[in-house]
Parts: structure tokens; C-alpha cells; sequence
């Protein structure tokens, strides 16, 4: 019980709480390129969830093979071997998202993000811990693509999964589809998580003061 | 598990450069294996992809096709081919149901906005013009530069144009046969676009046989024995 309330844990952990992109600010090379619509930000978070939730399996179950002094190397092989899978299936199944994401895909290798999981985490936990992990900063990127990705494409083209959301009258802001686009709504989305992170501080200020009173 | 555990463990003593190497070295002869099975997994699907992208390109800008053959230049003369040579320079005939000459799609490629942009056209030399346009590849920009292929209206402008003299964009509105219309925000790709279509046509018009007597359609059944043929039906 209390071990499945750990991992669930490290799931939110990822998820929200300490998410890649808007809390640790990591990743943001393929976030800000390929997140002109949801579908390439959902595609490139599934490529990406998928890259790191395998490199997380073997780099655990390996972690006590792996001489220390040759650990990055190892993981960079295991991470650019599940890279290259996603690169090949994905042109094979979705040639015209593969053609989209472009050098994004092989570009996954150097996401400081993946990198940074397998080292920080995966190295050294469990199995279980390390999937747990896996799941949620995946997810907890997955989110933050998709999010940024429908943000830019409802303001920058007026549809999401390219569903017309307004009338012929709307007259797109090019610039949200465009890379100011992608640092402006990032900035804002970085604003609000600070914002409430900052409220939440308060808050448990003020709790701590009662209790100090009481 | 603790961080000092960890470290502790796997730091109480160096390991030999041996290991060190064996482990790469293990390490690298899986990747290589797991990277070869998937290459050969995907490499025939792959490919049908882009066969199959550019049978539809080339029915895309040839309205009239439903068969295609790809045409290799050989010693001044037009010959079909059926197998892929490396660098090669081949443009794509077109032919209707009754296997009469619908006109060749011609590929070529020049500097866009962003990047290089790839374009394959349709040209029908029997009244030496532009019959249809479609980019094959291009990375220019978002919203603006991406026009040349999402907006319908540019890419009509090339359903009926002119070749001679060499075709030119312009912001005032066509009026001349050979004139299309760019497109506001995205003038440079737009002038790419006709530039890369004179660029085609300045290498190519010259090379292609006397209207009628282009190559004739070949029944690829013969030739799928001796080569891996490039699949020529219409879907």
C-alpha cells in the first residue's frame, strides 16, 4: 500500500508538481519548435514519452551493470537506440507527422530532459520507481506539448486537432504559430505556474502562523 | 534507495579499463543489432510510402493521369526506367486511362524563404504550359510562407499558365498569361516558386522530345521480374 502511494507519488511528481517544462524548465529546444499544433505537440510528447519511459526500464534493470565511469555513454546508446526505433516506426506508420516533426524526432537523443531523468532518477531507483518516474515526467511533458501546442494553434490558425473552432471572420494571429508566438505563450503558462506556486507558499504560511498561535 | 548508497557501491573500486571498454563495446553491438531490425522492419514500408507519395504528387499536378512512368535522360534521348539509380535526374510521364500522353511531371528544386523548397510540376508540351503544382518539400515559414501549398488559390494559379516568356509573380493582379499572383506576406516564396518552375524549364524544355512523340506508356508487368519496379498503377 504505502509503496503503490510512493510510485503514485512519483507520478504526480512529474505530472504537475515538479513538471519538466513548467516548473524545471527543461526540454525547451523541441517545445518551442514543433508545438504550432496540438497534433505535432502530442505526437512529439508521445515520441518522447515513449523514448524515455524505455531508456528508464533498461537503464534500471542495467543500473548495476553499468561501471559508473562509463554510465552517460551507456545511456546515450540506450536513449539513441529507442530514438531510432520511434524514427523508423514513425515514418513507417505516420509518414506525414514524421515529415512535420522533421529533425525533431532524431533530436530526442540530446533532450536534456531524457538525459537528465536517467541519470538524476533512473540510475538510481528501482524498477518500479523508475516507471513510475518515467510516467509522469512524460506525461508531465506530453501535457506541457499539448497544452502549449492547442494554445498556439487556436489563437494562431483559429482550429485545434484542426477542427475549425470560429467563424470565417476570424482572422488568425499569425504570430502565435510563429516563434515569438511560442516564447510569449510559454512565458505566460511559466507566469501562472509561478504565480500559483507562489499563492500555495502563502497559504501554507499563513496555516503554519495559526498553528504557531494556537 | 539512497544517492550515497549508490555511490558507494559502484565506487568502492575501479573497474578495469577492460570493462570499461567491454561494457561500450556490448553496449553498442546491441544497439547496432536492435537498429538493423528496425531498419529492415520499416524499410519496405517506408519505401511505399514515398512511392506512393509521389504517384500522388504526380497525379496531383497531371489532372488527366491515372498512370505514370519515371524517365531517365540518356545520351540526349528520354528512356523509361525502372530502376533507381543513384543521382539521377528523373522527371515522371503521365497517361490516361487509354494510355494516351497526359504530360510529364517535372521535379525541381531552388532557395525559398527558409530553406530549399522542392517542387514538382505538371507540363504539357503540347501547348507549353504549366498544368498543375505541388510542393514536395519545404520549410518556410508557418502561416505565411506555407501558403504555397495550404492555400488553394495560389496553388490553382499554376492549373493554366503560360511558359513563355518565363513566368513571373506578381502583387498587382495576373494579367498576362504567364503571371501568377503572389501571395501578401509571403511574396519571397511565392517568387521562389515561379523561379524554380523556370529553372525546371529552362533545363528541361529543351531535352524533351517533339510533342507526340514522347515515350509511349510501358505495361509494367514485363519488367517487374528484372527489376524492383517502381509501382506504376493508379490506386
Amino acid at each position: 500500500m504505502a509503496k503503490e502511494k510512493l510510485a503514485y507519488d512519483e507520478f504526480m511528481k512529474g505530472l504537475w508538481r515538479e513538471n519538466p517544462v513548467f516548473v524545471q524548465v527543461l526540454g525547451l529546444c523541441p517545445l518551442l519548435a514543433v508545438t504550432n499544433s496540438a497534433v505535432n505537440g502530442l505526437a512529439m510528447g508521445l515520441a518522447s514519452f515513449f523514448v524515455l519511459l524505455g531508456s528508464s526500464i533498461l537503464v534500471s534493470l542495467l543500473k548495476n551493470y553499468i561501471p559508473k565511469q562509463v554510465r552517460i555513454s551507456c545511456f546515450i546508446i540506450i536513449i539513441a537506440t529507442f530514438v531510432t526505433v520511434v524514427d523508423y516506426s514513425l515514418a513507417a506508420a505516420m509518414p506525414v507527422i514524421h515529415k512535420d516533426l522533421g529533425a525533431f524526432i532524431p533530436l530526442i537523443v540530446c533532450n536534456c530532459l531524457i538525459l537528465g531523468r536517467m541519470e538524476a532518477f533512473a540510475s538510481r531507483n528501482t524498477l518500479r520507481m523508475s516507471v513510475a518516474d518515467a510516467f509522469g515526467m512524460g506525461a508531465g511533458f506530453l501535457f506541457a506539448l499539448v497544452a502549449l501546442g492547442a494554445v498556439r494553434e487556436i489563437f494562431g490558425v483559429g482550429e485545434l486537432f484542426g477542427i475549425t473552432l470560429f467563424g470565417p471572420n476570424f482572422e488568425p494571429w499569425v504570430i502565435m504559430i510563429l516563434p515569438p508566438g511560442g516564447f510569449i505563450t510559454l512565458g505566460v503558462m511559466l507566469l501562472y505556474f509561478n504565480w500559483v506556486e507562489e499563492k500555495k507558499n502563502k497559504i501554507d504560511k499563513q496555516l503554519a502562523a495559526e498553528d504557531g498561535v494556537n | 534507495m539512497s544517492e550515497e548508497k549508490i555511490e558507494q557501491d559502484t565506487g568502492s573500486e575501479e573497474p578495469s579499463p577492460h570493462r570499461l571498454i567491454g561494457t561500450l563495446a556490448v553496449a553498442g553491438l546491441l544497439s547496432g543489432i536492435i537498429i538493423i531490425a528496425i531498419y529492415l522492419v520499416t524499410f519496405e514500408t517506408i519505401k511505399e510510402n514515398k512511392a506512393r507519395e509521389l504517384r500522388e504528387s504526380v497525379f496531383r499536378v497531371l489532372p488527366d493521369a491515372t498512370k505514370m512512368q519515371k524517365l531517365l535522360l540518356k545520351e540526349g534521348k528520354l528512356v523509361v526506367s525502372y530502376k533507381e539509380e543513384k543521382g539521377e535526374e528523373p522527371i515522371y510521364a503521365g497517361y490516361d486511362d487509354n494510355d494516351k500522353f497526359a504530360g510529364y511531371a517535372i521535379p525541381s528544386d531552388g532557395p525559398g524563404f527558409a530553406d530549399t523548397i522542392s517542387v514538382l510540376y505538371g507540363y504539357r508540351p503540347a501547348d507549353r504550359k504549366v498544368i498543375g503544382m505541388w510542393i514536395l518539400a519545404s520549410r518556410e515559414t508557418p502561416g505565411l510562407g506555407d501558403k504555397i501549398y495550404k492555400d488553394a488559390a495560389f496553388v490553382a494559379n499554376f492549373d493554366d499558365l503560360a511558359i513563355d516568356p518565363p513566368i513571373v509573380a506578381t502583387k498587382k493582379g495576373k494579367s498576362k498569361p504567364n503571371e501568377i499572383d503572389a501571395i501578401t506576406g509571403a511574396t519571397i516564396s511565392s517568387v521562389a516558386v515561379a523561379k524554380i518552375i523556370n529553372k525546371g524549364n529552362a533545363y528541361w524544355v529543351s531535352k524533351l522530345p517533339e510533342p507526340g512523340n514522347e515515350p509511349a506508356y510501358e505495361v509494367p508487368a514485363a519488367h517487374t521480374a528484372s527489376s524492383r519496379a517502381v509501382d506504376t498503377q493508379a490506386p
